[in-house]
């Protein structure tokens, strides 16, 4: 644990009050709250199913949510005030607030078509409108510092998982985002290449990124997160630093998901008991 | 390494497959005997039978009129292809929005324009005059700004052009709409989580990612438009196969004029199919499995 985001006056990056999100009859999201401030790390965890992707695809709006409210540096995400009410943004709108923060996803989607120099680049140039060479050396020095700067002209097909996942990292960390969130970044990673991802988004909690990470890697949970959050259904069961939420877990179901997890992964034993 | 490989017996040669002789494929000679005495039989009927008239043929191959049918031939297949190929996206996304009036529009379009045969439509679009004597723009069921008389607009050229672009759209807005069914959500999500504004998905990730899959039934098409030109020579249209019908009332040598005919679609077709492999190459970029890394200047 790092003190430098838990102090009370740290800035709220992103704020979520009773976030609803359903598909058909079935509550994907049921009233989800949290702020997470500048500089904090938010590790979700939870079984499959209870919410963690809709969450983090909520918030980066690639879903539309169907209640509450969510805010970006104070800013009201995906609608604006119009007659007394709310609207929702135009296309473009919502384009411009998503340039504000950054994801990475469980399957890469590098661009297949685009060597990794250009996956990089892509964002800055077609997004933010930056010419060419300058993008270009941006982008070298983002995959310098995810380790990958003699992997500049490979295409996605001619790099492995690991090399992938951190295109697509330092992809995400080029239009400058306040927040990046990570969805089980490791998940379709071989379990020998899970650490050279992890070890690029430990560095970049140590520069003091804002992120929230969805995993289900109990150990590095525990290391970088400032904060863990617990998911059950749609809700937030349990929130808290990790040494409180696995040393004494307060829930039954939290100590139920912890010792089934324990189970399937003895290689985490000494990190959860 | 300390292990090495061992043999059955200790005096038996070291294996080694640098070593291994080719395989004898016994039907595999027999099937090339068998082609080369079908390409043999072909040779001399071409050449021996001397009806085919192989001078008549040299000697109008380059005939003004028609190296001039094959202009006009070349030029309906180009218009009806870039033409078609415009609406056909349009009508693709219309298909693909969530927008259900546009989906309905789009879906009767392409039952409409791909479910009448194309020369019926010619005929149709040729006749247009008949239904509507005056073409005119200006706000529906308001004053009118321009008009034209039908009978001076619809001539065969542009009766050929309109009702092969329209047949092309119905063709190529499925053919793209597929293509685009058949890219990775993900590549979606990953271009607006960037920021890319839907256009800029749809533009720079999706439709070059689909343009794999669009651009072999895309060739085909056009090479089926090109054949389909020869439909204009019903409405008057001086096509190449027009042309070569011109000079056949006159001099009755049907067979030579439709070789010369023959020849020449050949070898548009042939040009065709080069350049959509070459397109093919362009857009498999990153797919192949022997693409070398791209060079990039540090
Ligand atoms: N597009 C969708 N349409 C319908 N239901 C969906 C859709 N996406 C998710 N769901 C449902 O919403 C619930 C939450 O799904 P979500 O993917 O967020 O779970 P998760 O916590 O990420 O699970 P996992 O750990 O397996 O990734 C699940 O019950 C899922 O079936
Ligand atoms: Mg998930």
């Amino acid at each position: 644990m790092t003190e430098r985001a838990t102090g009370s006056s740290a800035r709220t990056v992103l704020r979520l009050r009773d976030v609803r999100k359903n598909y058909g009859a079935h509550a994907a999201l049921d009233g989800v709250s949290l702020d997470v401030a500048e500089g904090e790390v938010v590790v979700v965890i939870g079984p499959s199913g209870s919410g963690k992707s809709t969450l983090v695809r909520c918030v980066h709006q690639l879903e539309e949510i169907d209640g509450g409210a969510m805010y970006l540096d104070g800013e009201l995400l995906g609608h604006e005030r119009h007659r007394g009410g709310l609207r929702p943004l135009s296309a473009r709108q919502v384009a411009a607030q998503r340039r504000r923060a950054g994801m990475v996803f469980q399957q890469f989607n590098l661009f297949p078509h685009f060597t990794a120099l250009r996956n990089v680049a892509e964002a800055p140039r077609r997004v933010h409108g930056r010419p060419r060479a300058e993008a270009e050396r941006e982008a070298r020095a983002l995959l310098e510092r995810v380790g990958l700067a003699d992997r500049a002209g490979h295409y996605p097909r001619q790099l492995s998982g690991g090399q992938q996942q951190r295109v697509a990292i330092a992809r995400a960390l080029a239009t400058k985002p306040r927040i990046l969130l990570f969805d089980e970044p490791t998940s379709a990673l071989d379990p020998e290449l899970v650490e050279e991802v992890l070890a690029v988004v430990r560095e970049l909690a140590a520069e003091g990124m804002t992120m929230v990470v969805v995993t289900h890697e109990m150990g590095f949970a525990r290391d970088v997160a400032d904060r863990c959050v617990f998911m059950e259904a749609g809700r937030v069961v349990e929130s808290g630093p990790p040494a409180a939420l696995f040393g004494s877990p307060s829930s039954a179901r939290l100590r139920a998901f912890l010792s089934r997890h324990a189970a399937d992964h003895p290689a985490d034993q000494k990190v959860l008991s | 390494m300390t292990i090495t490989a061992t043999t059955s017996s200790p005096s038996a040669p070291a294996d080694d497959v640098a070593t291994s002789r080719r395989r004898a494929r016994p039907l595999r000679w027999l099937a090339a005997a068998v082609l080369a005495v079908l390409t043999a039989q072909l040779v001399a009927f071409l050449v021996g039978n001397r009806r085919f008239g192989w001078g008549t043929v040299a000697q109008y191959l380059f005939d003004p009129s028609v190296l001039s049918g094959l202009g006009v031939t070349v030029l309906l297949a180009v218009a009806a292809m870039v033409i078609g190929s415009v609406l056909g996206g349009v009508v693709a996304a219309a298909q693909l929005s969530d927008f259900g009036p546009a989906r309905w529009a789009a879906t009767a379009w392409v039952g409409f324009f791909r479910g009448i045969p194309p020369l019926v439509q010619l005929i149709f679009w040729f006749n247009l005059a008949y239904l509507l004597p005056r073409i005119s723009i200006g706000i529906p069921f308001g004053p009118t700004f321009a008009s034209w008389s039908a009978n001076d607009v619809i001539t065969p050229l542009t009766a050929g052009i309109i009702g092969l672009s329209l047949v092309e759209s119905a063709y190529l807005a499925e053919i793209i709409r597929a293509g685009v069914l058949g890219v990775d959500l993900g590549q979606r999500d990953a271009a607006m989580a960037m920021g890319f504004t839907p256009a800029q998905t749809f533009f720079r990730i999706v439709l070059p990612q689909a343009m794999r899959v669009i651009i072999p039934p895309a060739g085909s098409q056009f090479i089926s438009v090109l054949k389909g030109t020869a439909l204009v020579s019903v409405i008057a249209m001086n096509d190449l196969l027009h042309a070569v019908q011109v000079i056949y009332n006159r001099t009755y040598e049907i067979v030579p004029m439709l070789l010369v005919a023959c020849i020449w679609y050949l070898v548009v077709v042939t040009l065709l199919t080069v350049g959509q492999r070459r397109l093919e190459r362009h857009f498999a970029r990153g797919h192949l499995r022997d693409v070398r890394p791209v060079e990039v200047p540090a």
